[in-house]
């Protein structure tokens, strides 16, 4: 039995509600929410917290989350009473501290990706994605060209990719995948036209693969007149390294809950920094930080940016996490930021060959890994039926959480595994030495996979009850 | 090398491992040209010079009492919120998309949606978007699901303006139109339309960007009586006093939605907050963003889980009913612990004080020469202030009284030059309100 | 190995269609995509009286994993729904041919002239 906070009660008298409001508009139904004792809070929600895996208390090897270190210092600058007691609207002379973080994040994400201009407001990446997208149809728009309905998204993208563009309106085309990895070019080729707006992609792509014919794919989508958007996911492989904007990349968003190590939370919040070259620069949505002359710092608004495609949040986006993102890229500097993709994919190249020695398939064995690498655990089916699913579950069991399973689609089985730079080759080691015993487990006693975990506070739940019955929410007495 | 771990000879090992000599060598797949090493980024500080920087910058954003409101709010966080919320198991965990890892997460959120299905009267909430203003953009796309056909949405022109702005920019990319509904510039409130057109929803604020409290009956059942569905925007601080959605009308409000910072989220200079979004049951498919629902394991032993994951977009992709990847995690957690400390009776009596201070500070600027209240219907715990002078100018003076006075209706496009709608909450004492008249019977001389 | 009934006909969308005579004709998903689909959770049919057209989309099938398209084997006008597939929707995993039936509809006998036969949707089913 799960202890309920609902079930933490204890007497309080009535509150007498305001006698200058109509009766009419108060409440009429009595306000139904427990009064616990502070203790009994802090005990039921700590218990709470030791139920959970995370970053703080094991590896994490989430391919295309990038799960690496939140460093605290992160939280307690973001956290200083200077910050956290700002309201939105204090005139920009009164928060000169915060301008000149938010400035110089818009120029350092600018330098790191090659791009022209930054806006830090999009609340996550799917909000980037959305913003990145309009702004495709806002830059065909003004240039009178209507006809641009078509977005181009290769069918092993990330779901908020073709989410985002429908949202945004266009019709979206899929691209096959080749069994290589490779985009499907002849594909690509036949659909170009000028009724397609662009082509929405990432590099190394969401199948762990470094796409060499980049710039080719560039020049072909520019030559038809679209443009071509980069989903910033995987920007940990690259990043100091490589520049989305030299790739020849037309705008892009940035996770900063990956790349830039603000914390996940639970499922977030986020923030989607979209970066665009000098001739979308119009189009970004607001607000921005700019420095006049003398170095006043201050936002940008609807009279600086006639074009731009609006506004996504009642406010400038998710400040805390850019403080956090600000403090990362600081302490890390220009020589850290660098050693970030080196080291990712120092461990993911390691894992990998790691996890073939112990007998694992990979998806693209003839390929470097980017940050993150897809096994396929087909063989493990075939032999017991074992599934990637069984593997996942059994990992919990020994205190590791579960990579991410079943994405991309295009690869049966698969299991994408992304390290991160901030974990140690003991923990590897570690990893794969359990991996190697869960092979051994899947061949010779496939049982211990398929009703595992075994030791967690539950076991496999079923969904399909949940769905049915769908209990949301404590039922109020 | 800050958050690396790898000495010279783990990484010698690990090269060898790979068969390379050298890191350089992992990126050999990538064509030269496009690997560039002269990046403009700053050096890098150690933690202690990291701080010392950002501190001087905290420092130098002025400390000001905070009278200023229109959807943010400066309210106190019990430390124990923050203490808990701060905790690795909380702060760094991931969606719970592997759920018997997860099972602090998903009964956070649980208790969450527990909370706010109690708070607005409704029968499903999901577990949060990312604002109240996104999160109204996506309540207006589930009413368009739901009614289906090209219809419009009938929008407040007492809406908060920063909340228009965004349904312009999100319902605008699918040409969805808006078609706005008018306020009597006497009262302040809303004219109810003559004819509803094709729309499909209402939006009815309470209170509205004026601080003025809406005939929330009448307007449910207008919406009603003409088809549409009544979309209810409120404050959750404020429904510890008002009555719920739920119970608006003979029927009851069909969604409500608004701006979660009140509970427990700090101010943060704009974000993160986030969104609550709640429906009736048999809406719930078209429900955006994410679910979590009670379950059993093999053994019987009681859980939680995500579900109705098939609407979201990591399943139905281009299909799905929102592109919604991350909610916001860790801001509901806290806000799920401020409810649970707080306590339905420390939430009466703490919106009960925002309110008395409100009515207090009124009555003392009363006094002040010059000075007028344009609106004399009810409101809560905010209230337009009518000043000899532009707003503006007397807000930019206070600041050197150490005040952030309010927010000037004109930045809004809204009411006349001299109004301000001035906030007030808990944390402002007798002698606040007090410091506020003298200051603010000052400036007035002086400009 | 999924059921295939020899007796009832088959859409290349992984419907089958059971002819009752008169005209009436029993509608159901196929063992072979119930098994794909996983437990069902939520079924979204049309109301009687609607009309279909063949080849179309005309409802929802919802799994804990997947939300897919119900598509309309023929051409017709729906006479009748199961009104217990919506408290009961594992009935489409139990029992895909007897119990978990979705509509019947009425429709001209040339409706079923496109539809495979047990050996071509096996080998449909198979690939």
């Amino acid at each position: 039995m799960s202890d309920s906070i609902f079930d933490h009660d204890h007497h309080f008298p009535a509150v007498e509600l305001p006698s200058d409001i109509p009766a009419e508009l108060l409440r009429k139904a009595p306000l139904n929410l427990p009064n616990p004792a502070e203790l009994e809070v802090l005990r039921h929600y700590t218990r709470l917290s030791q139920k959970n895996f995370s970053i703080d208390t094991q590896f994490y090897p989430l391919g295309s989350c990038t799960m690496k270190y939140n460093p605290r210092i992160a939280h307690t600058m973001a956290s200083l009473p200077g910050f956290a007691r700002l309201h939105p609207d204090t005139p920009a002379p009164a928060m000169q501290g915060l301008l000149q973080v938010l400035w110089e994040l818009q120029e350092w994400l600018a330098a790191a990706t090659g791009m022209a201009a930054v806006s830090l407001t999009p609340a996550a990446g799917a909000q980037g994605e959305l913003a990145g997208v309009a702004m495709i149809r806002a830059y065909h728009a003004a240039r009178g060209d209507h006809g641009r309905r078509k977005m181009l998204i290769p069918t092993a993208a990330h779901g908020t990719n073709p989410a985002s563009a429908q949202m945004a309106g266009f019709e979206v085309v899929e691209i096959p995948n080749l069994a290589d990895g490779d985009l499907d070019m002849a594909f690509l080729d036949q659909h170009l036209g000028p009724d397609v707006a662009g082509i929405m992609l990432t590099n190394p792509s969401t199948l762990g693969v470094f796409e060499r014919r980049i710039a080719d794919i560039a020049a072909r989508v520019h030559g038809a007149g679209g443009l071509l958007y980069y989903d910033g996911a995987n920007l940990n492989a690259i990043l100091g390294r490589v520049q989305p904007g030299q790739m020849g990349f037309d705008v892009m968003h940035l996770n900063l809950h990956k790349t830039f190590a603000t914390p996940h939370g639970g499922g977030g919040p986020g923030a989607g920094a979209v970066a665009v070259q000098e001739r979308l620069r119009p189009f970004l949505p607001l607000p921005m930080v700019t420095r006049a002359e003398e170095g006043a710092l201050r936002w940008l608004d609807e009279s600086d940016l006639p074009q731009s495609i609006g506004r996504l949040s009642a406010h400038g986006g998710n400040i805390g996490v850019l403080l956090r993102a600000h403090a990362y890229i600081r302490r890390l500097g220009r020589a850290g930021v660098g050693r970030v993709s080196a080291y990712a994919a120092l461990n993911a190249n390691y894992l990998l060959r790691e996890l073939q020695r112990v007998g694992y398939q990979a998806a693209f064995p003839e390929r470097r890994a980017s940050h993150e690498f897809i096994l396929s655990v087909s063989d493990l089916q075939k032999a017991t039926g074992i599934r990637a699913l069984d593997v996942a579950k059994r990992l919990l069991d020994f205190g590791i959480h579960a990579p991410t399973i079943y994405f991309p689609q295009l690869v049966p089985e698969c299991l994408l595994i992304e390290p991160t730079e901030t974990e140690s080759k003991a923990t590897l080691d570690r990893f794969v030495a359990v991996m190697a015993q869960i092979r051994q487990e899947a061949l010779a006693q496939p049982e211990l996979l398929r009703e595992a975990p075994h030791h967690l506070p539950v076991g496999r739940l079923d969904e399909a009850l949940a769905a049915r019955r769908l209990d949301v929410a404590a039922a109020a007495q | 090398m800050p958050y690396i771990p790898h000495d010279g000879l783990e990484t010698a090992v690990m090269l060898a491992a790979v068969g390379v000599d050298s890191l350089d060598r992992l990126f050999d797949e990538i064509p030269p040209a496009l690997q560039v090493h002269d990046m403009v980024l700053p050096e890098g500080l150690s933690e202690m010079a990291l701080q010392r920087e950002l501190e001087g910058r905290a420092l130098s954003n002025a400390p000001l009492r905070c009278f200023a409101g229109g959807g943010a709010y400066a309210h106190h966080i019990p430390a124990i919120v923050w203490e808990i919320t701060g905790r690795g198991e909380f702060y760094s965990a991931y969606t719970p998309y592997q759920p018997e890892a997860s099972q602090g997460t998903l009964q956070v959120i649980y208790e969450y949606q527990g909370f706010i299905t109690r708070l607005t009267g409704l029968e499903v909430s999901n577990a949060s978007l990312y604002d109240g203003a996104s999160g109204l953009a996506e309540a207006c796309l589930m009413a368009l699901r739901i009614q289906g056909g090209d219809k419009s949405i009938l929008v407040p022109e007492n809406l908060l303006p920063g909340w228009r702005r965004v349904l312009d920019t999100v319902l605008g990319l699918q040409n969805i139109r808006l078609v706005s509904v008018p306020y009597d510039r006497a009262t302040g409130t809303l004219v109810l339309p003559a004819d509803a057109g094709d729309a499909a929803a209402l939006i009815i604020p309470q209170s509205n960007a004026l601080g003025l409290l809406e005939s929330v009956d009448a307007l449910t059942d207008w919406a009603h009586a003409h088809g549409l569905l009544a979309v209810a925007v409120v404050n959750p601080l404020a429904l510890a006093l008002l009555k719920a959605p739920g119970d608006w009308g003979t029927q009851g409000a069909d969604m409500a939605v608004g701006e979660g910072q009140p509970l427990g989220i700090p101010l943060s200079g704009g974000g993160p907050y986030f969104g609550f979004l709640a429906c009736r049951k048999a809406h719930v498919r078209q429900l955006p963003g994410r679910l979590v629902a009670k379950t059993v394991d093999g053994q019987g032993r009681e859980g939680f889980c995500l579900t109705l994951q098939a609407r979201e977009q990591h399943i139905r992709r281009g299909n799905a009913t929102s592109n919604i990847c991350t909610n916001q995690g860790l801001m509901v957690t806290a806000a799920t612990i401020h409810l649970a400390t707080l306590g339905g009776h420390g939430l009466q009596r703490t919106a009960v004080l925002c309110h008395e201070r409100a009515v207090r500070l009124r009555e003392l600027l009363t006094v002040v020469p010059g000075v007028s209240l344009p609106y004399g219907g009810p409101f809560f715990h905010e209230f337009v202030l009518r000043l000899p002078h532009a707003a503006v100018a007397v807000r930019d003076a206070l600041l050197g009284h150490g005040l952030l006075a309010g927010l000037p209706l004109a930045d809004w496009g809204m009411g006349e030059a001299g109004d301000l709608l001035v906030c007030t909450t808990e944390l402002l004492e007798e002698a606040d309100l007090l410091a506020y008249r003298d200051a603010l019977t000052s400036v007035l001389e002086t400009l | 190995m999924s059921k295939i009934p020899e007796t009832l006909r088959y859409s290349d969308t992984h419907e089958w269609v059971e002819d009752l005579g008169g005209g009436r004709y029993r509608v159901g998903i196929t063992d072979h995509a119930q098994e794909l689909l996983g437990d069902l959770v939520y079924v979204e049919v049309p109301d009687a009286g609607k009309a279909i057209h063949g080849g179309e989309v005309c409802g929802v099938l919802e799994s804990v994993k997947a939300a897919a398209d119900l598509y309309a084997p023929l051409d017709g006008t729906v006479v009748e729904r199961n009104a217990g597939l919506g408290d009961n929707p594992q009935w489409l995993n139990e029992d895909p041919y007897g119990q978990g039936w979705i509509m019947v509809v009425a429709a001209d006998a040339a409706a079923c002239a496109g539809l495979l036969d047990a050996a071509a949707y096996g080998k449909l089913a198979e690939s």
